[in-house]
């Protein structure tokens, strides 16, 4: 199962200082094919700073980071776009990478927002944005993908549509997911591995380890660890992006 | 109908429209139009360079450009100040600098408004020939790095995580920007061109709404001004450069009229 070349990523007792202050540090992690490993922790935990360290994007870095792959998608927490740059959905798909028509098309009809294909990126709701970025990220087929609270401003049940798209994605192209989310019902249901950060990993393992370990309960409080532990149930049903239930 | 001086210029206009269209574009977007100043401003230093080693005007406004460029950055990196004030404090001190040696080369006749505001007049077939291949040369290389160019304006964090190595293309896109000013500084003069640069390109923004359309009515505007500012220029008798940028300010002021609701800035 821990064969190397699985591996797409590896963080060795890594960590972030910024004029003095650590962001983040000791952060070991491993992100495979096919496996989803799930950052939670407050704010200010270091969880985006820990997937740009993954990422490549912050450079002077205590540790080291191992990247086995170049095709990655992202979805960053913030963005802000200067709308002095005319830009349509469209031609945010193409962004970094060169895909075809048809791929453009597919992504954006799995994230729900193919009617707003050629409409201006600045016109777009938050929510319809959110979708955008999926999209693209997925649009050019990753070997890993990097989702930094991807539901943000989205609608309760395109929340729980999107979710169910990002396990279905680590399935079907079988890429690595490193997924911030505060979603912990997400957590428990789609995740292999679920790290706790608290400026540096507070406990690690399974999503029902991580809900049983006390460092845990101390973090979120009790209530976040019933949620965890009660949800093991099988749902019977899916829902469309447009809300819609279907049974499996 | 034509001397043979004004069609040479009217192809040494063309010519550089073909590259401040684009250039233009990301000049607005990245929001660099002081920087452009700066290295414009610059250019001075680099004209009188030229004239006491004798060298070609365009190269040594390049080599000076370039090297402001690279102080700044310098300067970015090494001290507290904003970014504003070094554009301020580079743009003025190689201004001053520029016209102090100009006082010194008294056995040179200086064309001080020609430099300033562009002379047609001064466009020789060598001028051509530089400004036709260093543009074709500027636009093979930024259609090279449009891709992690235009992804960096858009995002920075986003062009870096998916392997578009932002840093190197914005390293060259200053380059070409001293490339830019060099190839067009005899046309439109010193204190013009970044008016050459950002005027089409704000013309362009309010009529388009994807950056490719953006860059292709910046070019359209560029050309269109230059035609204009030419004939003008040649009815009125006034200085190239000022001819050139008013005909752009006029397209511009059409332009407002043309504004699409559905591409507003979004407030």
């Amino acid at each position: 199962m821990n064969s190397n070349n699985n591996i797409l990523v590896k963080l060795n007792n890594a960590g972030f200082r910024q004029s003095e202050k650590w962001l983040v540090e000791g952060v070991s992690l491993t992100i495979e094919k096919g496996k989803i490993v799930t950052l939670i922790g407050p704010n200010g935990s270091g969880k985006s700073t820990t997937a740009k360290i993954a990422l490549g994007i912050y450079k002077n870095i205590e540790g080291s980071v191992e990247k086995y792959t170049t095709k990655v998608g992202y979805v960053p927490q913030k963005i802000s776009i200067d709308w002095t740059l005319p830009i349509r959905v469209y031609d945010f798909m193409l962004l970094t990478e060169t895909i075809e028509d048809s791929a453009i098309d597919e992504a954006l009809s799995l994230t729900g927002v193919i009617h707003l294909k050629n409409k201006n990126l600045g016109s777009l709701s938050g929510g319809e944005f959110q979708r955008v970025l999926i999209a693209r990220a997925i649009s050019k087929k990753p070997e890993l993908l990097v989702l930094d609270e991807p539901v943000q401003g989205v609608d309760y049940t395109g929340e729980i549509a999107l979710y169910e798209l990002i396990k279905k994605i680590s399935d079907t192209l079988n890429c690595g997911i490193l997924l911030i989310s505060h979603d912990l019902h997400m957590v428990m249901t789609a995740t292999d591995h679920v790290i706790c950060l608290n400026g540096h990993v507070c406990c690690s393992g399974s999503p029902l380890d991580v809900a049983k370990n006390n460092e845990y309960k101390a973090l979120f409080g009790e209530k976040a660890s019933q949620i965890l532990t009660t949800y093991e149930h099988k749902h019977d049903h899916v829902h469309s992006d447009k809300g819609e239930i279907k049974k499996n | 109908m034509f001397d043979d001086f004004f069609i040479r210029a009217l192809f040494a206009g063309i010519g550089i429209a073909f590259v401040t269209g684009p250039l233009g574009c990301f000049v607005v977007w990245r929001r660099l139009s002081y920087f452009g100043d700066t290295l414009a401003h610059s250019a001075l230093l680099g004209v009188t360079m030229a004239y006491t080693l004798d060298l070609n005007i365009a190269i040594s406004v390049f080599l000076i450009s370039s090297i402001i460029a690279l102080l700044l950055i310098q300067l970015q990196k090494r001290t507290n100040l904003p970014g504003d004030a070094l554009l301020g404090l580079l743009a003025h001190s190689s201004l001053a600098v520029g016209l102090v040696v100009v006082g010194f080369l008294t056995f040179i006749r200086f064309d001080i408004m020609g430099l300033l505001f562009g002379d047609i007049l001064a466009v020789t077939t060598d001028d051509l020939f530089v400004i036709w291949t260093g543009g074709a040369l500027i636009l093979i290389v930024l259609k090279l790095i449009w891709k992690p160019l235009l992804a960096s304006t858009v995002n920075y964090e986003l062009a870096e995580a998916e392997g578009l190595n932002p840093d190197r293309a914005k390293a060259i896109f200053t380059i070409l920007m001293a490339a830019v000013i060099a190839i067009s500084i005899k046309m439109v003069g010193l204190l013009l061109i970044t008016g050459m640069l950002i005027i089409p390109a704000a013309m362009a923004r309010n009529i388009s709404d994807s950056p490719q359309k953006m860059v292709l009515f910046s070019i359209i505007g560029g050309l269109l001004s230059v035609i204009l500012g030419l004939y003008s220029s040649l009815e009125f008798n006034t200085s190239s450069g000022p001819s050139i940028i008013a005909a752009a300010l006029i397209l511009f002021i059409l332009s407002l009229f043309k504004i699409k609701q559905s591409i507003k800035l979004k407030n």
